[in-house]
Order: C-alpha cells, then sequence, then structure tokens
C-alpha cells in the first residue's frame, strides 16, 4: 500500500520486525482484578484455608489408621483418643469419625465443584441467549424459569431419583440444575445492559453471528458477576446437599458428606458432642472462608461499587 | 471534480420509525418518527458531513442505511442494490463495504480484548481463509498507519488514551479494505488537540486509500474542516445540502444560521478583547463608587 507519509516504509519494516518478535503483554482486567484481590487479606486467608482444607480431605484419608467404613468394635461411642488413632473418637457403630470427616468433606466438595459448573454452564448460556435476542424469545425463556422457580426442588430431585435411581452424579447434577435459574436471572439482566453498549454495536456493523457475539463479546464481560455468584452458589449448594443428605436423598451409607455427618450428630450432640463437633467446624469453616472470597472478588472484580 | 460521478450510495426517502409504546393491550401504538425521509447521493471518495442537534436523527439515520435497524419506507441502494432487500451474504460484503467508527473511543471496544484481536475482528469475520500470521502482520501494519505502536498490540483498551482508543476504532474501520466509513460523531468525545489530530489522520487516509466518509457531527466547525458537502438535519428532515462552502458562508435555512452562529469564535484575542474590555468597565464602576 502506498505511503501515507515518508514513515510508513519505516513502519512497515518495524511491523515486520514485531511479527517475528514478542509485543509486550498488557494487563489485563481479570489480572488487574487478581492483584486487588492479592491486597485483600481476609480473601488470601480464606483462599488458603480452603485449599488447605480440600487438600486434607483428598491426602488425609491415606494417611489415617482407620478407614471411614471400617468398624473397631473394641470402641463404639468414644471420645477422641490419640493413642488407639480416633483423634475425632468414634460414632455408634463404631467407625473413625476423622476418617467420615474427611470422606464427608471430599463428597461436598465434589457436590459444590459439580454442581456449580453445571449451574454456571446452563444459567450463563440461557441467560445470555435469553437476554441477548430479547423480546418474545426472552419472554418465553424468563417465563420458564419462572415456571421452574416455582416447583419445589425437592420435588424435582425426587423425580429425578425415582427415574434414575440413587446415584451421587444424579443428586449432583439435579442440585445443579435448580441452581442455574438464578445464574440465568442475574446473566440476563447484565445482558441487557452489556448489549447496549457500543462494542456490540461495532461488532454487529462489522458482520459477526449473534453467536459469535454472545459468546465472544457478552460472555467474557459477564466473568465478574458470575464468577461473584457462584462463589456464594457453592455454600449454597452444599447446604442444599445437606438438606437433601438429611432427608435421606443424598449420599448413601456408608458413604458420608458432612449434611449426613451433621444430621446424623445433631441428635446425639449432649451424649455424643464429638459427632456433632468435627464436621459442623470444617462446613462452617468452608462456608464462612467462601464467603469471604465471594466478597473479596467482588471487590476486586467491580471495584466501583466497593 | 470528485473521480466517478456515480454515487456509490443512493439514498431516497429513508424513513425510520419507532414504536415507543402503546396505549392499553389494543390501543394506538405511539410512533416516534425520528427519520422522516431523507433523501441524498454519495460519490466515491467524497466526505459528506451530517450536521444538527442532538436527537434530530442523524445516528438513526446512520443505523438505517446499514440496516442495523429497520426502515420503515424509502431505499437505500448501495452500489445498484437495495440494501433493505439484501439476502444474509450480500449483507455479509456490505458489512465489509462499510464500516463504522463510534463515538464513544473507550465503549466501543471489548475491554476484555486486547487491542490486536479488537482490529483483526473483521478479519476474522470477512477473510477466515488469513492465517493467524498473516493476520497479526496486517493489524500491526494497520496499526502503524493509524499511529499506534505496533508494540502495543496485545494491550487492552483501558492502557490506552481517547485519541489512542479512537485510533484502535479507526484501525477496525479500515482493516476490510471498506468503500464507505460512517463516523458516527467519531470525534465529538476527544478533546480538542486529539480531535484535530483524529480528524486529520481521517482526511489523510480518505486521500491515500480513496474511501468516502459519511462525517455526523454536532459541530459544525468540525464537518466544515472535514466535508465537502453538508447536510443539515433538523428534526429527522434535511433542511439544507450543498458545498460546504455554500452552505457554511451563505446559510439559507433558519435553522442552518442558528446552528452556525452557536460557533464560538475560534480566536483567543478576540475573547481576550472582551475580558479586558469587561475588567476595565469593571475597574470604572469601582472607582466611581469608592
Amino acid at each position: 500500500m502506498p505511503g501515507l507519509t515518508g514513515k510508513d516504509q519505516v513502519l512497515t519494516d518495524y511491523a515486520n520486525k514485531l511479527a517475528t518478535l514478542d509485543a509486550p503483554k498488557g494487563r489485563s482486567l481479570t489480572q488487574d482484578a487478581l492483584r486487588r484481590l492479592a491486597k485483600n487479606k481476609a480473601a488470601v486467608a480464606s483462599i488458603a484455608i480452603v485449599l488447605l482444607i480440600v487438600l486434607v480431605a483428598f491426602i488425609g484419608p491415606y494417611l489415617l489408621p482407620w478407614g471411614y467404613s471400617q468398624v473397631d468394635w473394641s470402641n463404639i461411642r468414644k471420645p477422641p483418643n490419640f493413642d488407639n488413632g480416633h483423634f475425632l473418637g468414634t460414632d455408634q457403630n463404631g467407625r473413625d469419625m476423622a476418617a467420615r470427616v474427611l470422606q464427608g468433606t471430599q463428597m461436598s466438595v465434589i457436590v459444590a465443584v459439580v454442581a456449580s459448573f453445571v449451574s454456571v454452564t446452563i444459567g450463563v448460556i440461557y441467560g445470555a441467549v435469553a437476554g441477548y435476542f430479547g423480546g418474545r424469545v426472552d419472554a418465553i425463556m424468563m417465563r420458564i424459569v419462572d415456571v421452574m422457580y416455582a416447583l419445589p426442588y425437592i420435588l424435582f430431585v425426587i423425580i429425578l431419583m425415582v427415574m434414575f435411581g440413587r446415584n451421587p452424579v444424579l443428586l449432583f447434577v439435579g442440585i445443579g440444575c435448580i441452581e442455574w435459574l438464578t445464574m440465568a436471572r442475574i446473566v440476563r439482566g447484565q445482558t441487557l445492559s452489556i448489549k447496549e453498549k457500543e462494542f456490540i454495536e461495532a461488532a454487529r456493523a462489522s458482520g459477526a453471528k449473534p453467536f459469535t457475539i454472545i459468546m465472544r463479546h457478552i460472555v467474557p464481560n459477564l466473568t465478574g458477576p458470575v464468577v461473584i455468584y457462584a462463589t456464594l452458589t457453592i455454600p449454597e449448594i452444599i447446604i442444599a446437599e445437606s438438606f437433601l443428605s438429611y432427608l435421606g436423598l443424598g449420599v448413601q451409607e456408608p458413604q458420608t458428606s458432612l449434611g449426613t455427618l451433621i444430621s446424623a450428630g445433631a441428635p446425639v450432640a449432649e451424649v455424643l458432642p464429638w459427632m456433632l463437633l468435627g464436621p459442623a467446624a470444617v462446613l462452617i469453616t468452608l462456608l464462612l472462608c467462601l464467603t469471604y472470597i465471594g466478597d473479596g472478588l467482588r471487590d476486586a472484580l467491580d471495584p466501583k461499587d466497593r | 471534480m470528485i473521480g466517478n460521478r456515480e454515487p456509490i450510495l443512493r439514498v431516497r426517502d429513508l424513513a425510520v420509525e419507532f414504536t415507543i409504546g402503546q396505549e392499553g393491550l389494543f390501543g394506538p401504538k405511539k410512533i416516534l418518527r425520528a427519520v422522516k425521509g431523507v433523501s441524498f447521493d454519495l460519490y466515491q471518495g467524497e466526505t459528506l458531513g451530517i450536521v444538527g442537534e442532538s436527537g434530530c436523527g442523524k445516528s438513526t439515520l446512520s443505523r438505517a442505511i446499514i440496516r442495523l435497524l429497520p426502515a420503515s419506507g424509502g431505499e437505500a441502494v448501495w452500489l445498484g442494490r437495495d440494501i433493505q432487500k439484501m439476502d444474509t451474504k450480500d449483507l455479509l460484503g456490505l458489512r465489509k463495504d462499510i464500516q463504522m467508527i463510534f463515538q464513544d473511543p473507550l465503549a466501543s471496544l471489548n475491554p476484555r480484548m486486547t487491542c490486536g484481536a479488537i482490529i483483526a475482528e473483521p478479519l476474522q469475520i470477512h477473510m477466515p481463509e488469513l492465517s493467524k500470521a498473516d493476520r497479526t502482520k496486517r493489524v500491526a501494519e494497520m496499526m502503524a498507519k493509524v499511529g499506534l505502536l505496533p508494540t502495543m498490540i496485545n494491550k487492552y483498551p483501558h492502557e490506552f488514551s481517547g485519541g489512542q482508543c479512537q485510533r484502535i476504532g479507526i484501525a477496525r474501520a479500515l482493516i476490510t479494505n471498506p468503500k464507505l466509513i460512517i463516523c458516527d460523531e467519531a470525534v465529538s468525545a476527544l478533546d480538542v488537540s486529539i480531535r484535530a489530530q483524529v480528524v486529520n489522520l481521517l482526511m489523510d487516509l480518505q486521500k491515500e486509500l480513496g474511501i468516502s466518509l459519511l462525517f455526523i457531527s454536532h459541530d459544525i466547525a468540525v464537518v466544515r474542516h472535514i466535508a465537502q458537502r453538508i447536510m443539515v438535519l433538523y428534526f429527522g428532515e434535511v433542511v439544507e445540502i450543498g458545498d460546504s462552502e455554500q452552505v457554511t458562508m451563505d446559510p439559507q435555512h433558519e435553522y442552518t444560521k442558528r446552528l452556525i452562529a452557536s460557533v464560538p469564535v475560534p480566536d483567543p484575542r478576540v475573547e481576550m478583547e472582551r475580558r479586558e474590555e469587561r475588567r476595565r468597565l469593571r475597574r470604572e464602576a469601582a472607582t466611581k463608587a469608592a
């Protein structure tokens, strides 16, 4: 192409040279947010604690002398005792509480991760599509969400259980399928405001297809609210799982989860307090830390709203 | 005077209406007529300025021309074909030929994409056969052409100044070698010195590449500088269209006269004299009182 000014030739050479070199990296918004998050002491500490809990939950069982379903006939309903390796005591069946708490934590963490992944995936795509297309599509899609909201989710999970049998995976998916409703609403609202931005119009003017616009321009700009809401959903999911397990719809014996352990420990809290305190302490720590992480992420991703 | 006298864009009686509400469920619809039958021709290599106050339908008109908004009447003919009747394939070709530059430099760039990815996007859409290396090379060349350092290719929009962001917008518009660029208030959000730079850049690029410009602005001073012809819109109607000299020096319509009178005197000495005069009067009043 002919030069604008005499500089063009020089600049083209420069551009060619650059093609072989690495241009310096910019700071993305995510990197900025992570930097702000790193300054938030409560959030950093919470992340460390959650990571520690997860690590211990998955590695710990290999280091304990007792398995989670192993019965120690000589130690039934015993308080914590370091000599025989029951660090958190035993339950009514002589099973080691420490092993059971670790197994329960594992289960709860898996439920939380899988269910929030399912809910984020469905919710983001559903909400973004409804918000982007708007009009009648939006009205129909959001009315479906309203109807789903009105259905009691216990009923939903029971139906799933009846149809597909008792299966922990199903439980994860079932919870995820319920949690996506709120996510879809949040995402739709955000999409409505993002799609009015000029860069969306610019993409449309340059001929991008609706699907490309949603995936390339809208979804990445939803990161903030979605990440924040997802971290705040995890505690909700853990609680929902506990509740379902309490009703006998969740994980099955001898496997366990934090919710199941607490529900087993609650009635005997006066005579065998260690059965309640162990799992309750882990659950409360997890929930508190996740809430702090969610708060920290919100501050980091939307510095304006602080 | 300007190349080929066959217009590349011919707009006839183009009208755009919005429904802004309805009385009851079956009541009459309230309709806002934003553009009421606008006609003009645009030739290759020419700049047509569109001026008018906020809300007079300038942007709506430009959106209707490239079919981002549906027109309710009239026609816009691009190289002999009616834009309103184009199928998807032709429309994609139109999107390649007509590009837009937007008002807010930062808002028109996706904050999650790097400058390189933003400029490369129209290339991905219109020339998917290009290899990644070719694309990067073209993007770097285009950045150099609009006065950005190609080393900034991996930076994000928030790391650029307003003027640089607008250059990214211009690079994105130019990368597909368009025949027409619609500048929708492209320099209104920039401060005066940057505005001059960007306007001159646009004029240089136009001279070099022979593209046409549809330059929309509320600032008649800028439009007079860049455009050969000026069209004045008032409440969705063309009140005056003609050579920019003629329109600015000898406005025919009452509204155009008011618009021109609203431009401040671009001479600091004149302003200073007026200020001196005001000070002198104040001093005199003070000594008289004492």
